[in-house]
């Protein structure tokens, strides 16, 4: 089974996903198609509040499935603009549209010295191989 | 460690199952998705291999007797072609299993829990050894598959795999044929709804699995729909070790007979009124409990910890099992459960959740 991994993302290898603006450093947060497969139907997101600060590597929340709980890593550092409060009642967006309806957090004030150290589509779909 | 597979590993796998480790054997734990699945069972049917359950034969003059001394409700009230939920227990009473008896014509036919056979069969063969007991014990885990049809649809669907009606009552267990194929049929199930567990020959499997077209089922809706009803999993809920429980503590004091002599039989009957007691508990708050997770009490006192939650499909509502103090295991009563060092409003209350709903 192969998985959508959108071109214009760069990836973390624990499966989380970046879409970057590096002109005003901004982001939007996610995990892949292939992590939302792994894990089956999602039953809970959990986030941080808007304001707080995410370290590149660090966890930064979880998300759940009916059968197992997984840590959230941040895969850029930067401050947390916006939540999608959307998933608190419907968290299955994850599995429906990961890239999409399905996103998790916005950063701002991002470290773009970061992005370089993501992997690439390319390179991400290598891995999940 | 080696796992033990069953007979349709290759089968699923084709059908693009993932794979759990289960008390030592590769299962399918998801074919679709453990909602779909779960739904399936609750609203139309479902088909699971549990192949991986144990199946033990004992047979001769002295058969009743040994099951008789090794399980802890009464096997003599047992008609051939019935089964009865059952415990075994240790010297202490302690939980080492549970299991459901079958009586056949010539014997009986008990399902351990997955992994417990090789154990199970030692302590049988021990046993019958040391009271001299004249019968004869088989371990079959690996001669048979075991498929359980689940959900309101499953009379149905077994009716025409069997090309008969089958009248077969709750507990009861039969020989029937399915596509040529002698299986035996019990009326039972782990999901709460009506169903039926098949007892195939190992290598007419496939033909079996495939004369039932139903969802398939992984361990993972199993496990939810267990978890709604209620219902104990073995080695989770209760572990000889790691988590030792007697059968009242467990809630299921109606599998023990204490007028008949069972090994266990003198210590349980100094503690039917446990200390602790199994209760059902539900979130008012977001997030899903978790096995190990602590119940707390309003002063922030550790009182038990959670054995089994999830986020049940059917009620969309958090829900856990678990063992409280006895003062605490009243319905309606304000415990808390401690998810990743946050504390989330819950109360008792009584499975199966089902039936909890105001």
């Amino acid at each position: 089974m192969s998985f959508d991994t959108p071109d214009d993302l760069r990836y973390l290898e624990t499966h989380e996903w970046a879409r970057i603006d590096t002109d005003d450093e901004t982001a939007r947060i996610g995990i892949s198609e292939f992590a939302q497969d792994e894990l089956g139907d999602i039953v809970f997101v959990e986030v941080p509040d808007t304001g707080e600060t995410l370290t590149q590597q660090k966890e930064f929340g979880v998300v759940e499935s009916i059968k197992a709980v997984s840590d959230l890593y941040a895969p850029l550092s930067g401050t947390v603009s916006a939540v999608n409060e959307e998933l608190f009642d419907a968290p299955e967006l994850v599995n429906d549209d990961p890239y999409g309806d399905g996103w998790m957090l916005e950063l701002e004030d991002i470290d773009t010295d970061n992005i370089e150290t993501l992997l690439t589509a390319k390179e991400y779909e290598e891995q999940i191989e | 460690m080696v796992l033990r597979t069953p007979p349709l590993r290759d089968v699923h796998a084709d059908r693009g199952a993932k794979f759990t480790e289960f008390g030592g054997w590769d299962m399918p734990v998801e074919f679709d998705s453990i909602r779909t699945e779960h739904e399936a069972v609750r609203e139309s049917a479902g088909l699971f291999d549990v192949s991986h359950m144990g199946e033990i034969e004992v047979r001769g003059p002295d058969a009743t007797e040994l099951m008789q001394r090794l399980t802890t409700n009464d096997v003599r009230k047992l008609s051939s072609g019935v089964g009865q939920y059952s415990a075994i227990t240790d010297e202490s009473g302690i939980l080492i299993d549970d299991t459901v008896v079958y009586s056949l014509d010539d014997g009986y036919l008990f399902v351990p829990n997955a992994g417990h056979d090789e154990e199970i069969e030692e302590r049988w063969r021990t046993h019958r050894d040391e009271w001299e007991l004249d019968c004869t014990i088989e371990n079959t885990t690996e001669q048979y598959a075991m498929f359980a049809v689940q959900g309101p649809d499953s009379v149905d669907l077994v009716d025409s795999a069997t090309e008969t009606t089958q009248a077969i009552d709750s507990f009861e267990i039969k020989t029937v044929t399915i596509d040529g194929i002698e299986c035996l049929a019990s009326r039972t199930g782990y999901t709460g709804e009506d169903g039926f567990e098949l007892i195939v020959p190992w290598d007419d499997a496939e033909t079996v699995w495939g004369a039932f077209d139903c969802q398939p089922c992984g361990l993972g809706a199993r496990d939810t729909l267990r978890l709604e009803q209620g219902f104990l999993l073995s080695g989770q809920d209760f572990h000889h070790e790691e988590n030792p429980r007697t059968p009242f503590e467990a809630g299921i004091s109606f599998v023990v007979a204490l007028d008949t002599e069972f090994v266990g039989r003198d210590e349980l009957a100094e503690q039917t009124d446990p200390d602790e007691q199994f209760v059902g508990i539900e979130l008012t708050e977001r997030g899903v409990p978790r096995h190990g997770y602590d119940i707390v009490d309003a002063d922030e006192r550790i009182i038990g910890t959670v054995t089994s939650g999830t986020m049940s499909p059917t009620l969309e509502r958090p829900i856990a099992l678990g063992y409280v103090p006895a003062e605490y295991a009243d319905p309606e009563t304000d415990v808390w459960i401690d998810i990743r060092g946050r504390e989330k409003a819950a109360y008792i209350t009584n499975p199966p959740f089902e039936h909890s709903i105001e």
